[in-house]
């Protein structure tokens, strides 16, 4: 059981490193790009909501405070502790998500999305007039705003979804102080997205912020 | 199964894992680490001769100067699916998921991988992603090389690349699952007595292989999926109208495909390992040396990629960084061919074909090696790059090196997966012609290359037509010895000679069982007592079995 | 198996978490040109060090799995750093620019 414990822990340690350099390649080609384009990097972050943001990251950070007393729990064999903290890691996912829709619905009103027809307009705003010659670069760098949090989002998806199956196998009872692998590897997969994110928000929704538009 | 009793094998046929349950279910269904090998041998020699079939079209329109065979669009079709197939579907997964799936774990005493479920499922993946390759090739084909260089495959191609590239990206998870269960297993499930410093080279040089499967696929897998939408979207992450750039993708693209490269060369050599010692009757002469060069090569292997792009336009700098680094991780490989070398001096060689093939691996790969560092060397790569010199020097370690591995580990373990032998005389006559072949087929390029023939132009100069002739000929010759090996391999199956457990009288856990082995493997966990290839040497053969 | 953190020592990294990021986020209103994505992402760095060794509890774990997680962010940066070189030592040729 101990081996099983320990190899399937690897095994899940194995796949983070797999989806560290997966993210690794996106932020590589941001990293890039935002560097190549500062001007339009800084007219970009002032369309960002760092609020809505922040809000998601404390609400991410809380997420995986229950997620680690739920491990802890599943440890100590606590089955009903275990269930309502994997319920409270799971509305707290769902939170999140819920954020980030309320602000892909907001940049989608204000036509900050590149990818759709009408409703990519990067030339008149009142509060940012001079961002139409960055339209292009903008462009770029919007993209990346959307595959970044859109795969992190994904990834939240799959990961609400790994932990309604935890939680409904520990409600048949399937955890005890001496088998619940599925509850730590899972847990790990949970920490690793919130990781994602606490590089996420700073890098796109607080630097620049500050800087003028030439 | 038969029931006629002409054929005494039958009659007293041990239980065993291919006799063990019948029907497609489970053969489809299978957790059986050795059925899931056979499920991979099968693929991949279909993938192998398709993108062989390109490789016979490539060969027929270079017998002559002008492009008369076909127009340029679709020569461009022909190398970009050689190279996908043969790169994505047949080298990568190759020896890992074909004699790593049926041999790491025997080697290390296990009855299985750590996750014999994402073991099948890798199967599933890379079968997802040759149906999505075989698609673009049916629909039409796909026309930027396999390298999928942007802005071109990004934003010009008017071919299949998405669909392309999905097979590429979904082959990816499979080549990923079955790295991380090569490490995982490795690390947890080796038999009491199977220290790291026993393993035997061939699992050494797995673990390094998953190693880089692990930490470099994701990153073209990321690569293509930009690409995909760039060509769904036309973004401009790589279209430098709009203000991208395709240096960055080539960095990107180069920094798994790279890496790639040693997936493509490593488990061969693990092979070599195994080959040289058993029929030099001795252990691997600097046995940690071997292991760490492989390890040596994984890292290593992912700090050069920048020889791609000598002449792409990166800064000067950063071509001395990586050309220095080439030089390096030159210095592993050799490590293995000196010690492979010193392994037959004073050993007793016996010539066997699994032999022969090593002996052309160490020729080979030898002279494949030495043109890399050609390669590596900035001033002689402006003259070389993006010619045939190129095309031969990567062939003849994938080739000359990889290919050749592979015939050698599937001659050597045939007997030991279907309890067959192979008939030898033909064996040797195919060897020996795959030798000829290839050399015929490849030398000629190195030469026209360096005169200065371009790679993946369907027309040429008229003074390189001899070489290319040659070339064709010796292609002829080659595919001649692919096709003999695949006709006597399916006729053994019938009508070999019963192989017994152990033909070579080889050391390593793999030929302790019977042949083909028994379901689990083991009867009881093995325990481990002596180092790897303890050949008795100047003393009477130990009775094996 | 392997010793679980208290609920103290949980919720303490909570409080620390939640106070870094609301110090990210307060420092990101002053200007402090290049020190702004330094001191953000060492923030990060730090806040990610707790997540991995509390939360996923990896200072009580093997040796090995340290490794693995240590390799996992050394390849990205390896990943990172040299493509970084190229750009940036574009501009130390005559007529290089850097990004």
């Amino acid at each position: 059981m101990e081996q099983q414990f320990d190899s399937a822990t690897l095994g899940m340690w194995v796949f983070l490193l797999t989806e560290i350099m997966f993210f690794g390649g996106m932020f590589c080609a941001y990293m890039i790009y935002r560097n190549m384009y500062p001007a339009a990097f800084a007219s970009t972050s002032k369309h960002m909501e760092p609020f809505w943001g922040a809000t998601n990251t404390l609400v991410l950070i809380v997420s995986s405070l229950t997620m680690a007393l739920a491990v802890r729990a599943a440890r100590l064999g606590q089955q009903k502790a275990l269930q309502i903290l994997l319920l409270l890691t799971i509305f707290f996912g769902l939170c999140f998500l819920g954020v980030k829709g309320v602000e892909y619905h907001q940049h989608w009103v204000d036509k900050n999305v590149p990818l759709i027809a009408g409703h990519w307009d990067y030339s008149n705003s009142e509060e940012f007039p001079n961002q139409a010659q960055y339209a292009k670069q903008a462009q770029i760098l919007f993209c990346f705003y959307f595959f970044m949090t859109g795969f992190h989002a994904l990834h939240m998806v799959v990961g609400v979804a790994l932990m309604l199956t935890i939680f409904f196998m520990a409600r048949r009872g399937k955890f005890n102080a001496s088998y619940f692998t599925p509850v730590e590897i899972s847990g790990l997969y949970w920490h690793f997205v919130d990781i994602v994110w606490i590089f996420l928000f700073p890098l796109l929704y607080l630097i620049g912020r500050t800087k003028e538009m030439m | 199964m038969s029931t006629v009793l002409q054929d005494p094998q039958t009659v007293a046929e041990t239980p065993n894992y291919l006799n063990a349950e019948y029907g497609w279910r489970s053969w489809l269904f299978t957790k059986d680490h050795k059925r899931i090998a056979i499920l991979y041998i099968i693929s991949i020699t279909v993938m192998f001769f398709l993108g062989g079939i390109f490789a016979g079209l490539i060969r027929v329109e270079l017998l002559t100067p002008q492009g008369d065979l076909v127009n340029s669009d679709t020569y461009n079709k022909f190398f970009t699916m050689h190279g996908i197939i043969m790169v994505f579907f047949f080298l990568i997964p190759s020896i890992p998921a074909t004699l790593g799936n049926f041999f790491v774990p025997m080697m290390i005493g296990a009855k299985d991988l750590a996750f014999p479920r994402i073991n099948l499922l890798s199967w599933y993946i890379y079968i997802a992603g040759a149906i999505f390759a075989l698609a673009a090739v049916v629909m039409g084909g796909v026309d930027t090389g396999w390298t999928f260089y942007t802005p071109f495959s990004s934003t010009f191609s008017n071919t299949f690349v998405i669909t392309a590239a999905c097979g590429v990206f979904i082959a990816g998870f499979s080549s990923i699952l079955t790295g991380l269960n090569f490490i995982v297993t490795i690390h947890k499930m080796r038999a009491p007595g199977m220290t790291w410093g026993r393993l035997p080279l061939f699992v050494w040089a797995n673990y390094a292989t998953s190693l880089i499967q692990v930490l470099g696929t994701p990153v073209v897998a990321i690569t293509l999926a930009l690409v995909g939408l760039e060509r769904a979207f036309h973004i401009g992450i790589f279209d430098p109208a709009i203000g991208g750039d395709p240096i960055l993708f080539q960095h990107m693209f180069w920094f798994y495909s790279h890496p790639a490269v040693y997936i493509m060369i490593l488990p061969g050599m693990g092979v070599m390992s195994e080959l040289v010692s058993c029929f030099s009757r001795k252990a691997v002469f600097g046995y940690p040396f071997v292991a760490a060069s492989s390890i040596g090569i994984a890292v290593i292997g992912f700090l050069v990629w920048g020889h791609h792009m000598f002449v792409t336009g990166m800064s000067m700098y950063a071509s001395l960084y990586f050309s220095l680094l080439s030089f390096l991780v030159a210095v592993p490989s050799a490590i293995k061919i000196f010690n492979w070398t010193a392994t037959m001096f004073r050993g007793s060689i016996s010539y066997a074909t699994p032999m022969l093939y090593a002996f052309g691996f160490i020729g080979l790969f030898t002279i494949g090696g030495l043109t890399g560092l050609f390669l590596a060397t900035l001033a002689v790569d402006v003259h070389v790059t993006d010619t045939y010199f190129v095309v031969a020097h990567f062939h003849y370690v994938m080739v000359g090196g990889m290919v050749l591995a592979y015939m050698g580990g599937l001659h050597f373990w045939w007997p030991k997966m279907t309890g067959k032998m192979y008939p030898e005389g033909w064996a040797k006559f195919a060897a020996l012609l795959v030798f000829a072949g290839f050399n015929l087929t490849f030398f000629p390029q190195f030469i026209a290359g360096y005169l200065g023939q371009p790679r993946r132009y369907h027309a040429y100069a008229p003074e390189f037509q001899v070489y290319n002739v040659l070339s064709t000929a010796g292609a002829t010759i080659l595919g001649l010895g692919y096709i003999i090996p695949f006709i006597y391999f399916v006729w053994s199956l019938k009508y070999g000679a019963p192989a017994g457990n152990n033909p070579w009288k080889a050391k390593g856990l793999e030929w302790e069982t019977t042949s083909p082995p028994p379901t689990y493997n083991f009867e009881t966990t093995p325990i481990v007592t002596e180092e790897a290839y303890a050949y008795a040497t100047h003393k009477k053969e130990e009775h094996v079995g | 198996m392997h010793s679980a953190p208290s609920v103290r020592t949980l919720v303490l990294v909570w409080l620390t978490l939640t106070i870094m990021t609301i110090v990210t986020f307060e420092v990101s209103k002053i200007e402090m040109g290049e020190w702004n994505i330094v001191v953000a992402l060492l923030i990060a760095f730090f806040k990610m060090m707790l997540v991995i060794l509390i939360f996923m509890n990896v200072r009580s774990e093997s040796p090995l799995t340290k490794l693995f997680v240590g390799a996992g962010f050394f390849w990205m940066v390896l990943l990172l750093g040299q493509v970084a070189i190229d750009y940036i030592s574009r501009s130390w040729m005559p007529e290089g620019k850097m990004w």
